[in-house]
């Protein structure tokens, strides 16, 4: 009994005034507080115990860490919009079709991340990875360091150990070309779609979604190592990288999700009912116990084996002051929050919660992000303060700006999609 | 309480002409006992007016009796039957203990629903299933009318308001 739809497939995301005005304003606020951070630290910050290996700590490698924090972070939530987008077609999914452009517009942060990501690589080297230094690859300097030694080629190959590490970046130049590469490929062909119709885009779609997965099967895990791993050298995890995606893809359908509801709020995409956002809110439900599964996987097999060289990355985190507290925080807000509140099927039937709880997760898996970055960097000198608040809104408003009003240049709905009537009558 | 016995049964080819029907016969004031189909049929639920089935809540439960039962068992055992000191952790050393817990909330969860499912389906090894006709396992939705429960209407009216609605063939049924 199909029947004739009158559903308004041209219609436009108005990225109106208003809208902007409350992006503006997070996003100054938080400059305000960065700022506020940053001269709090710079004048009032010397006189605590800032000796740390003979060099005095500096505000600056807290403004670096912090960049670092979010340039992972939103790069992150940037490619899981285009990696949900790809599984969509890669499991000829029908009933996210109207969802499809909102997964994509997040993609576009990607050239701006890839900027910002190499222009701190470059500017806070030394500051947030220790094996930039090059006397720890000097065999005859008293503070050479034979395990980094060891690990070198995987930064500087094929150049000599110290010099310039080559190959880190040209890895994190592939990884973000290529991303920017198969998003865009992605992004034209969809919106091709709109123009041309037929069946062909889609199985064209979907091939190079089969590709990007491959692609990003690989990359998401080495550019956790990369990123992020790297920061405490000698330390290793060989699930890093599972829990790195794990924790993207959480803060990525969380944000799907908020713009999904958003968008509804605003009176948009009427074709999406609660069974759409009902399994939007099943996406974040089981994804946040999977990050969960992963987390506690790392810390049990430390903790019970209890091996010096592991569990340092731990007692580091746990037994210290600044950190200790924040541990909880992410298990509370990330794994406790939401399994309870979305447990039942009318929470995730009711935007009131998913919003709550989704803003709260976004929260949540930057304090994740925090936790991996700020203890290998800082030490006992970081914290959470007014300039990772301040950071965290700046990146936010940004990344909201970019991928809404890029969202607002071209139809809200693929309307050609071939599957398009199948995601209205979604009932589950 | 005897079961009933005799059936008016609707015999419908077609998924969405049994929704409707379902919605008339039920305007029409008759009350239906089952509907049969080969396949589930989207929104048969509703139109059936049955509430959503509570066996989450069972499972929830059940849940939580493993998980109280899990922790429970091991700080027992580990901290006073038989302590032991195992890597060198504290006798309770709770993390050690979140695998035990999870299984077991797990399997109390799996268990006790279909237990549940089980028992609230009447699906019991002995149980004799009534069939009220083959068909339904092959092309044929089948709608039965409990004949005793709808004592108000008229017969001859139930099997009007089916063939009304779309039903292709109009049988009774009775079980001994």
């Amino acid at each position: 009994m199909a029947q004739a739809s009158n559903y308004n497939l041209d219609q436009k995301f108005d990225f109106t005034a208003p809208v902007k005005k409350v992006i503006f304003f997070l996003g100054g606020l938080g400059a305000v507080l960065l700022l506020i951070g940053i001269i709090a630290a710079a004048f009032g910050g010397h006189h605590g115990a800032g000796e740390e290996g003979g060099h005095a700590f500096h505000w600056t490698k807290r403004l670096y860490a912090n960049l670092w924090i979010n340039n992972v972070y939103f790069t992150g939530i940037a490619i899981i919009g285009v990696f949900f987008f790809a599984i969509q077609y890669a499991a000829q999914a029908g009933w996210s079709t109207a969802l499809l452009r909102i997964m994509i517009s997040f993609g576009n942060w990607l050239p701006i991340a890839a900027v910002l990501m190499l222009a701190t690589f470059f500017i806070a080297n030394h500051d947030l990875f220790h094996w930039t230094h090059s006397y720890i690859f000097d065999i005859n300097d008293p503070q050479y360091d034979r395990i980094i030694d060891g690990k070198g080629n995987f930064f500087y190959w094929p150049m000599e150990k110290g010099s310039f590490p080559i190959f880190y970046i040209v890895r994190m130049v592939l990884f973000f070309g290529f991303w920017i590469f198969f998003f865009n490929k992605l992004k034209n062909l969809s919106l091709e779609e709109d123009i041309n119709g037929g069946t062909s885009y889609w199985y064209t779609i979907r091939k190079w979604s089969a590709i990007f997965l491959v692609f990003f099967a690989v990359s998401s895990s080495v550019s956790a190592w990369d990123w992020v791993l790297s920061i405490d050298t000698h330390w290793f995890s060989t699930l890093f990288g599972w829990y790195v995606f794990a924790s993207w893809f959480v803060a990525g359908l969380s944000a799907i999700t908020l713009v999904t509801i958003f968008l509804k709020d605003q009176g948009y995409l009427e074709m999406v009912n609660q069974n759409h956002i009902h399994d939007l809110g099943k996406f974040v439900f089981a994804f946040s116990i999977f990050w969960t599964y992963i987390w506690f996987s790392q810390f049990l097999l430390i903790y019970y084996a209890n091996i010096p060289e592991e569990s340092v990355y731990f007692i580091e985190r746990l037994s210290s002051d600044v950190y200790g507290p924040y541990i909880f925080v992410n298990i509370v807000l990330n794994f406790v929050l939401p399994f309870l509140v979305l447990m039942t099927r009318d929470a995730k039937r009711h935007n009131i919660f998913l919003k709550l709880v989704c803003t709260l997760i976004i929260f949540g898996h930057w304090v994740d992000f925090f936790l991996m970055v700020q203890p290998g960097t800082l030490g006992h000198n970081g914290g959470l303060g007014l300039m990772e608040v301040g950071m965290l809104l700046v990146y936010g408003a940004a990344f909201a700006f970019v991928a809404l009003s890029n969202l607002s240049k071209k139809n809200l709905v693929p309307k050609n999609h071939p599957m398009l009537e199948e995601s209205y009558h979604h009932h589950i | 309480m005897e079961r009933d016995k005799h059936f008016i049964l609707g015999i419908f080819d077609d998924e969405d002409i049994l929704l409707s029907a379902v919605k008339e016969v039920r305007a029409a004031g008759v009350k239906i006992h089952e509907v049969f189909s080969p396949y589930p049929v989207h929104g048969l639920d509703e139109e059936l007016g049955y509430t959503r089935s509570r066996l989450p809540i069972a499972a929830f439960l059940f849940g939580l009796l493993g998980t109280t039962l899990a922790l429970t068992m091991q700080f027992y055992m580990m901290k006073f039957d038989w302590p032991m000191i195992i890597g060198g952790k504290d006798h309770a050393a709770f993390p050690d203990f979140i695998p035990v817990t999870f299984e077991l909330t797990v399997l109390l969860a799996a268990f006790g629903m279909v237990g549940v499912f089980m028992i609230s389906s009447n699906l019991k090894p002995w149980a004799q299933p009534r069939i009220f006709d083959l068909r339904s396992t092959d092309d044929k939705h089948v709608m039965a009318i409990d004949i005793a429960s709808n004592g108000s209407v008229d017969l001859e009216q139930i099997k009007s308001a089916l063939k009304a609605s779309g039903a292709t063939e109009v049988n009774s049924k009775s079980f001994e």
